[in-house]
């Protein structure tokens, strides 16, 4: 390989790289813009005033979801459970699989909107972003890290105490710093602009095709008072009548040891369905389908069973027609742009 | 009568000032700092606290002999009184401890409080639920999630349930199954992570315990700018078997975050017995 064959490697990479900037990502380099509330979102929960976004913290906080050395082998990244093409969940795995290969007993959610969550878990117990990398690190079937471990490994790397510096204005490591780049990154995970938003933000060019509609107007009636709009979730914990896991999982209960919280699991958001299957929080249902006929016929009278799923009679009553106009209009709340964001990917 | 009246308003004046000689009771100023500490010595019934004291046994009142190989504990949230009512809180951010019972150099909760003499003292055993859900950024030092590894070993922190483990006791005894009601890995293990601090958006346990502790009996604490003076507290954790509720090892090897850690909780309150003052 001589000189010449380099230069034109080169200038080969540099062609490679000019056609993928042809795309919008160009003005994402040019400038950061930060954390931005999309137009038809609520204000977030999240408590900006001690953690402001900036350029430097989100690439660290980028770089540190990507960094096999927050697991004790090396081997596990934020990533690994929460990847980008599937809507950050691990696709495909009824729960995740962590360091060595073993087995949680939840399903990884996505990290998508956590900057309007105000718990964090399927069975709540963190109500900070900031405090939530902790369990995964930590976790035996995760990542089975201890965090002073994660700060020397970095504090070893120039790459590191450069970014730290960047970032916060010294090269100290520290689990503030640590936890609030990763957030910084997390917060800016924001998915936004699926077909739905695009439609009630009255963007030229996006209406709903009358199935889409009829599914809406489906899915308000049915759906819409747990998976409130336009998150899709109301961010409340309910049991909603699955019957008990063989691991027994009672949810919320182990958090709070309040009776009235057995078996209550966060009601997650409809957002990108399409990329993140299977469905609840220990990935039983493999598809959509089965998840509207769990709540049209399936449903299991268990303690702490949600009101609404109890009212004249158990469930809520889906025809087959209804079904698929729900699905058609669930459909609507995929976000390709979201999944294929080359900020959120791994550089 | 007059002259009489300024003789003894005289002598008076002058009684007041000999014993202000002797004693120096100062006037109550609260920028006017002096230290202060508060030791907290671990004791076993009548025994001596060691580590590790498997060739030696300790016995608890269900006759259950165990060894202990960790105990950890935080101390919050100090606040003097003086025999008129005076009260001094000491800062909070000068305010958490982590006694660590394998580390004697641990054992004092050294702070600053106003020159005076204080017949009272109380603390937090454990972290107040301000503290235990503030940003990440205002708890450091013994706070901070990474101190101590993971709360399998050394660490206070509870990850998946935000928040501290106040009281962490463990070791071994005998007494303890190898079946899954006792230690399923045969190491005859127990441990005891005491915490809770009411929950955050919803009420849960709180185990969270003030401590007040009376020091008109065995010695008041004069504090001076000169001097160290440091309140010497017995803490027999052998009342955590043997306190109000009486715990057994073999019926609860393992108490963590659950309702009947609040019974065990209940017995931490009993554990601190002042011993004696250095002034």
């Amino acid at each position: 390989m001589n000189k010449k064959h380099f230069t034109v490697l080169f200038v080969m990479a540099i062609i490679v790289f000019a056609c993928k900037k042809g795309e919008p990502i160009v003005t994402q380099i040019e400038a950061f813009i930060g954390f931005q509330k999309p137009a038809n979102f609520p204000d977030p929960v999240y408590n900006f005033a001690n953690n402001k976004v900036t350029k430097e913290g989100f690439e660290l906080g980028r770089s540190l979801f990507y960094e096999p050395r927050l697991s004790r082998n090396n081997t596990i990244t934020c990533g690994s459970c929460h990847i980008q093409s599937s809507a950050f969940t691990q696709h495909g795995h009824d729960v995740s699989h962590g360091i060595d290969d073993r087995l949680g007993t939840r399903n990884s959610p996505p990290i998508m909107n956590l900057a309007w969550n105000k718990a964090f878990n399927w069975g709540g117990g963190v109500f900070d972003l900031d405090l939530q990398p902790i369990i995964p690190i930590t976790t035996h079937e995760e990542m089975d890290e201890n965090l002073e471990n994660v700060y020397n490994k970095l504090r070893a790397m120039p790459k590191y105490t450069n970014m730290f510096k960047a970032a916060f204005g010294t090269e100290e490591i520290n689990t503030a710093r640590f936890m609030k780049a990763l957030s910084q990154f997390m917060l800016m995970c924001i998915s936004s602009n699926a077909k739905y938003d695009k439609v009630l933000r009255k963007e030229p060019g996006f209406s709903f095709t009358t199935e889409e509609l009829e599914g809406y107007t489906i899915f308000k009636d049915k759906c819409g008072s747990c998976h409130k709009e336009p998150l899709f979730t109301d961010g409340s914990f309910r049991n909603n009548g699955l019957g008990i896991s063989p691991v027994n999982d009672k949810g919320l209960y182990a958090a709070t040891l309040v009776e009235t919280d057995k078996y209550k699991f966060k009601v997650p958001s409809l957002r990108n369905l399409k990329y993140t299957a299977p469905f609840m929080h220990d990935g039983r249902f493999l598809s959509l389908n089965a998840v509207l006929e769990h709540y049209n016929s399936e449903i299991v009278a268990t303690q702490n069973l949600d009101p609404l799923l109890n009212r004249s009679k158990l469930g809520i009553a889906l025809s087959a027609n209804d079904k698929t106009k729900i699905i058609a209009f669930l459909n609507t709340l995929n976000d390709e742009n979201f999944i294929n964001n080359k900020l959120l990917a791994e550089q | 009568m007059k002259k009489l009246l300024s003789i003894i308003s005289l002598a008076a004046a002058l009684l007041i000032s000999c014993s202000k000689e002797n004693e120096t009771t100062p006037t109550f100023d609260e920028k006017n700092l002096a230290p202060f500490s508060i030791e907290f010595d671990n004791i076993v019934g009548e025994r001596t606290f060691s580590i590790n004291n498997t060739a030696s046994l300790y016995t608890n009142a269900a006759g259950e002999k165990f060894s202990i190989s960790r105990l950890q504990y935080f101390i919050s949230n100090i606040k003097v009184a003086t025999a008129d009512g005076k009260t001094y809180a000491v800062p909070q951010e000068k305010s958490y401890f982590l006694i660590n019972g394998a580390d004697k150099t641990t054992r004092f909760a050294k702070v600053e409080v106003p020159v005076a003499d204080y017949t009272k003292i109380s603390f937090t055993l454990g972290v107040d639920s301000l503290r235990s859900t503030m940003d990440l950024s205002k708890r450091t030092g013994v706070l901070d999630p990474a101190t101590g590894g993971g709360h399998d070993g050394g660490g206070m922190y509870w990850g998946w349930n935000s928040g501290y483990i106040f009281f962490k006791f463990e070791g071994n005894s005998n007494a303890i199954s190898d079946d899954v009601n006792g230690d399923p890995t045969g190491k005859k293990q127990f441990k005891y992570h005491i915490g809770g601090f009411g929950g955050y958006s919803a009420p849960t346990i709180n185990n969270i315990k003030t401590i007040t502790v009376d020091l008109t009996t065995a010695g008041i604490a004069k504090v001076r700018k000169d001097r160290q003076s440091n309140v010497h507290l017995f803490v027999d954790v052998m009342k955590v078997f043997n306190g109000k509720n009486t715990v057994s090892l073999a019926a609860n090897p393992n108490v963590m975050f659950s309702r009947y850690s609040t019974k065990v909780a209940a017995n931490l309150t009993e554990i601190f017995k002042h011993d004696h003052t250095e002034n």
